[in-house]
């Protein structure tokens, strides 16, 4: 966060010289000191109030750095040194955002824990002069007010936030794998109270702006306005400023106090945290949580914890030095670096670089009211598009219209959605049985059941009835979409969508080209699906594309575990105890035994013995005593509506019997099985990008662990070969090869990575 | 076209932009643009239409309007609209049995009488071969009588209509928690002891907790007076600028009650009270008694106040229409013509209370008439914030381009024409009787100053508006 000492002298040096040199300027447009203008920050006074703007020039939001705490510094400097000035305002000029948070590149150019502790430092001094400024500060929030951004609104005397959806507050640093290094950890438990600091600081969650005020983070709440005067944005912006106007003033003449009226809940609390006995139980049972939770992958959130102990405990001043050294070692943790690596990668595929499409999707067709078919329809109508959702029976289809309308629902029980909200888009909805209105529509995307001929019947079906420029998308997670392509009239608007389940939770969108899809095509369906929250990859064609074809290597390994004697319930633990959300068992009763037994038949045959492992024939007997998973409440596991306790499927037992493998004691440790899991994972994705059918490792990243629930820990494969070691990798590859022979044989790009040690796929 | 013209010379006159300073004063100020007003030329003589009826007002008649909770907090609506009727026989002499059909407008339905226009009729004797029906359609809920009535006289339907409206505040429906109503619904099933035993076994204490009439907007779930300090907050309009418009319609509403100006006021013995004969609600005071209170939606630091606010009010209207060759048959001197009428709706979060700025450019160009051709404005104040809002609004080019699709503002309205004998803030506003009283102190207004055309607007809850043109009959 902020500059070394040296600079830090020589800014006092600008701010004295500045101070002069305004002085006799000053007195006579006592209104317009933004004369002196700065690049991020200035300020112009108004009344007796200093309304300061955050506004960085080239970017959409603001973000902390050296140069803007700088610039900061100097303009309060000259606040605390002018009489005129009795308070002073704090806003930001962007629409949307206050201050977005730290600019974490700081972070990347910092070699030593030492480096990152100063950071640390130099912000928690910037505050904690804010803190003590004899002069109240208001801080006036509009928009995103997040991490950095967030720290500095607390260690303001006064916040006002608009009430708008863009409004939210939080601290999501561990979410990098780092914590609120600017005295967040020490300030928010004394604003919100420990439990309530503790799980925004440990969960990283946004806080609506009504919300915040609830739990005394903001002090007053300004309602967005509608059209005036002025476009609605911009005249919010002007409200928020002249009621924090009114609020500074009345702090000044002590019409205004600062402290709360806290709720009798609030004040029991803040007793009971008195009594060293209660504080103790709270950091063991958040302890316990957060070590069940994170498995010991995760070192940020033990370090939380233990900042906040430390500063309760033994005072703000081991507190504050315990922050600065905890966030100096955890900013230089692999951890933090994968995870920083896959905000960076979802920031990248947030974006259409196939540029803008000719023509703007407006009205959607689904084909197949389906559990996919449907998701895509809620992720679709709550962003405005008009959807014709199409199934072939009326019980289909009115199972898909209320799955939507369910999904719906439950937001307006969460109060994200007002119910008139929820009525109003759940009327771009329109069931039918029919193609009729399909003749408008810009774009039809097909979900119906995955097999290659009927893929073929609605493609020729729908062709008859959509205009020339409708582009015919299919959500298949293993069919080639060229094979789907060939009985196309039209093949350049023909591309692939793969979705994942439940597609309004999971962010991943697989796009999948052709040799022959247009890059409009291709430009226009990332666009849709950006527009549907989406975090996209786009890759080649072939068999499984990216993700489906990682996976499925990974199953047959898990099959084989299986086959050896290693029970469910302990692979599960195994591969959740590496980072994976989900266990491998798990996984496949949740992907459906049925499907996995399909995609794994398929790849096989393209694939040949690479996807060899386990044996087809568990899958075959699975699906033939109709143990398909969740979905029929049997599998691996059985499944019980309303409980989560899921207990063994004992009927698995006779089938593992007759299939039973001698397992090689060599390589079957913990950690054996665990890599023997990961590993064919990671080969088979350097492999993708080997034979082109990913563009870039960073999308490789992204796929893996929003799409498949790789270990964010770790970063997805590729961050995962960078900061574990080709050479490892490949080691441990060869040791399973020797056992298991060519399903581990490592594939010649990470051979070559191994090889070159400075071969990195994030230089 | 004109309305540049009708613009530029508005601004001549007005280099401030706000003509709200002289209001305090408003005499002193409008003998000049009266003056001027008074030299431009009529763009027509008639909005009569070929080959369509002349429709007028014979007259209209409306109960004191009071504060909710005072004479007729006891009575029912159906009583308050009987008396405005009972006052409309009396003033007009009409024979009952000419009425054709009977409308009224009502916003807060009493379940017992929601037909209440046939309730009021049946019982201020009208004959009960006279239909009747109720509309409502918030604060333009007799407006849209009013203009159900020309619809049915233009098309032939009826030759004679009474169209009124009636609010009565002291009492609204409060409802049991629909856990409770689906409880009482069951119990009423139940057959046997056990299942009505099962049935009260279910019952919560929080069962009684009661439902009240929602006064906020169900599409946002946003109070009126929350909207109005945000509409207000939008257009920059403050603090002060609401106290003294407020302050303008208490004292002007004064003026025109102690002058006797208030002529469609009948007086209501109330069973068992005294005959009320004043509206009650009008309270001249000063801004600096105004500038005490405190905001009343938006705390701390609104602008909207229970001062500068319609307040909650009871009050019944009733009017008679005819064609105009009926009226002239059966021996009438008309007041007025209803002419064109407009009603406009836009965005009920952000514009709920803009209908006014929509509707006026609107039902002019739809009677080809310009702002200069106006003699008369009587617009329904709900608040100060919303009135001031929708003046700014169109004196707003960016506005107007923005969101009403026009090229150029509409103008500003000339203060000295507008709402001079008081308007809802200070007369009281009985959500479904408001738009009765605009229509006959429009003609009234004419008919006592001069003047050809009259123009009322009004907004109402669900962002919908209303205006109509009011074309003074000739002597």
């Amino acid at each position: 966060m902020v500059a070394s000492r040296a600079i830090g002298s020589l800014n006092r040096f600008n701010a004295f010289r500045i101070l002069r040199s305004r002085g006799c300027s000053c007195r006579n447009f006592s209104g317009s000191s933004a004369l002196l203008a700065r690049t991020h920050v200035n300020y112009g006074v108004k009344g007796n109030v200093a309304v300061i703007r955050l506004n960085s020039p080239n970017s959409k939001v603001n973000t902390l750095n050296k140069e803007v705490q700088t610039e900061f510094m100097e303009v309060m400097d000259e606040i605390w040194a002018s009489d005129q000035i009795k308070s002073a305002v704090l806003i930001s000029s962007k629409p949307g955002c206050f201050v977005a948070g730290a600019d974490i590149n700081m972070l990347a150019s910092c070699k030593t824990p030492q480096e990152a502790t100063q950071i640390s430092q130099e912000g928690q001094r910037m505050f904690e002069k804010l803190e003590r400024s004899p002069k109240p500060v208001v801080a006036a929030i509009n928009g995103s007010c997040l991490g950095g951004g967030l720290e500095l609104a607390i260690a303001c005397q006064y916040r006002i936030a608009t009430k708008d959806r863009k409004t939210v507050l939080g601290v999501p640093e561990v979410l990098l794998g780092i914590l609120p290094g600017a005295g967040g950890t020490q300030r928010l438990p004394k604003m919100v109270g420990v439990p309530a600091a503790f799980d925004m600081m440990l969960t990283g969650r946004n806080i609506r702006a009504d919300r915040a005020k609830k739990m005394g983070l903001v002090d007053q709440l300004v309602e967005p306005l509608g059209p005036g005067i002025k476009p609605p944005q911009e005249r919010t912006i002007e409200y928020l400023e002249e009621v924090a106007i009114t609020f500074a003033n009345g702090l000044v003449d002590k019409k205004i106090s600062p402290k709360r009226n806290k709720g009798l809940m609030e004040k029991l609390t803040a007793y009971a945290m008195t009594i060293p006995f209660v504080r103790r139980q709270i950091y063991k049972t958040v302890e316990e949580k957060v070590r069940k939770q994170t498995k010991g992958l995760y070192p940020a959130p033990l370090k939380i914890i233990d900042v906040v102990k430390t500063g309760l405990e033994q005072g703000s001043e081991a507190g504050y030095l315990a922050e600065s050294q905890k966030f100096g070692e955890l900013a230089l943790t692999k951890e933090s670096k994968a995870l920083v690596g896959l905000y960076h990668g979802q920031v990248l595929c947030k974006k259409n670089k196939f540029g803008a499409p000719q023509k703007d999707v407006k009205h959607l067709g689904i084909l197949g009211a389906g559990l996919m078919g449907a998701g895509i329809a809620q992720v679709s109508v709550d962003k405005g598009l008009k959807t014709l959702l199409k199934d072939t029976t009326v019980a289909g289809l009115g199972r898909g219209q209320q799955q939507v309308f369910k999904g719906l629902n439950d937001k307006v029980k969460k109060k994200s959605l007002t119910s008139f909200e929820r009525d109003s888009i759940f009327s771009n909805l329109i069931g039918q049985l029919d193609y009729q209105g399909f003749e408008k529509v810009d774009m039809v995307i097909e979900a119906v059941f995955e097999d290659l001929s009927v893929k073929h019947k609605v493609l020729k079906e729908v062709e008859a009835v959509i205009p020339d420029h409708c582009i015919f998308a299919s959500n298949t997670s293993a069919l080639p979409i060229n094979e789907i392509a060939a009985v196309s009239k039209r093949p350049e608007k023909v591309i692939g969508m793969h979705y994942f389940s439940p597609v309004d939770k999971m962010q991943l969108l697989e796009i999948i080209t052709t040799e022959k899809t247009s890059k409009d095509t291709t430009a226009s369906a990332v666009a849709v699906g950006l527009k549907q929250g989406k975090v996209i990859i786009v890759v080649k064609d072939g068999p499984g594309f990216y993700t489906t074809r990682c996976l499925a290597p990974m199953m047959s390994e898990v099959i084989r575990i299986l086959q050896e004697g290693v029970d469910p319930k302990k692979l599960d633990s195994l591969t959740t105890g590496f980072g994976f959300p989900v266990g491998a068992a798990t996984l496949a009763d949740e992907v459906g035994v049925d499907v996995a037994k399909h995609v794994a038949e398929d790849l096989g045959k393209a694939f040949g013995e690479r996807f060899g492992g386990g044996s087809p024939e568990l899958l075959n007997q699975m699906v033939s005593k109709g143990f398909l998973g969740r979905k029929s409440g049997k599998g691996f596991y059985i499944y019980q509506e309303g409980s989560k306790n899921k207990s063994l499927n004992s009927d698995m037992d006779t089938i593992f019997a007759s299939l039973r493998l001698p397992a090689k004691p060599e390589v079957s440790s913990d950690e054996d099985i665990q890599y023997r899991v990961v590993t064919r994972f990671v080969n088979e994705a350097v492999l993708c990008l080997q034979d082109g059918i990913l563009a870039t490792p960073a999308e490789g990243d992204i796929g893996a662990v929003f799409g498949l629930g790789f270990p964010p820990c770790l970063g997805g494969p590729f961050r995962f070969v960078d900061l574990y070691g080709a050479q490892k990798i490949v080691d441990r590859l060869r040791k399973y090869e020797a056992a298991y022979g060519k399903q581990f044989t490592p594939c010649q790009l990470l051979i070559d990575h191994a090889n070159s040690p400075s071969k990195k796929f994030y230089q | 076209m004109t309305s540049i013209l009708t613009s530029t010379l508005k601004n001549l006159p007005n280099t401030s932009k706000w003509a709200l300073r002289f209001s305090v004063r408003p005499l002193s100020c409008s003998s000049q643009l009266l003056a001027l007003s008074a030299a431009q030329p009529k763009s027509k003589k008639t909005l009569a239409k070929p080959n369509m009826r002349n429709i007028v007002v014979v007259d209209g008649v409306r109960i004191p309007f009071l504060l909710s909770g005072t004479s007729y907090k006891d009575l029912m609506p159906h009583d308050l609209a009987r008396a405005a009727l009972l006052g409309l026989l009396q003033r007009t002499n009409v024979p009952k049995e000419v009425v054709d059909y009977i409308i009224f407008g009502t916003v807060i339905q009493e379940v017992k009488t929601s037909n209440v226009a046939r309730e009021a009729a049946l019982g201020a004797g009208f004959s009960d071969k006279t239909p009747a029906h109720t509309v409502t359609m918030a604060c333009i809920s007799s407006n849209q009588a009013m203009t159900t009535a020309v619809g049915l006289i233009a098309s032939g339907q009826s030759d004679v209509v009474v169209a009124g409206g009636v609010e009565l505040m002291s009492d609204v429906p409060i409802r049991h928690s629909r856990k409770m109503r689906k409880m009482m619904l069951d119990l009423n099933k139940a057959k046997t002891m056990g299942q009505r035993l099962s049935l009260l076994s279910k019952f919560r204490l929080n069962f009684l907790s009661p439902e009240l009439p929602a006064v906020a907007e169900f599409s946002t779930s946003e109070t009126m007076g929350h909207s109005a300090d945000r509409l207000a907050a939008a257009f920059a309009v403050s603090r002060l600028e609401q106290d003294e418009y407020a302050l303008r319609s208490h004292s002007l509403a004064k003026k025109a009650q102690d002058e006797g100006l208030l002529s469609d006021v009948v007086p209501f013995k109330v069973p068992g009270k005294d005959t009320v004969t004043k509206d009650n609600g009008i309270r001249p005071s000063s801004l600096e008694q105004l500038a005490k209170l405190k905001p009343a939606f938006i705390k701390p630091y609104g602008t909207v106040t229970a001062a500068n606010s319609s307040f909650l009010t009871d009050g019944a209207s009733a009017m008679l229409i005819m064609a105009e060759d009926k009226a002239l048959a059966l021996g009438y001197k008309p007041k007025a013509y209803l002419r064109d009428f407009v009603y406009v709706s836009q965005d009920p979060k952000d514009q709920l209370l803009l209908g006014p700025t929509y509707a006026t450019p609107k039902v002019l160009e739809k009677a080809g008439l310009t702002m200069t051709d106006i003699d008369v404005f009587e617009f329904h104040e709900a608040f100060s914030g919303q009135i001031l809002a929708n003046f700014k609004a169109m004196d707003s080019d960016w506005f107007a381009q923005n969101y009403m699709g026009r090229k150029t503002k509409v103008g500003l309205l000339p203060l000295e024409k507008f709402n001079i004998w008081g308007g809802s803030l200070s007369l009281g506003h009985p959500f479904g009787a408001t738009g009765c009283r605009l229509v006959m102190a429009a003609a009234n207004r004419l008919r006592k100053d001069g003047g050809q055309y009259g123009l009322v607007a009004a907004c109402a809850a669900g962002g919908q508006g209303h205006a109509m043109i009011v074309e003074a009959y000739p002597k």
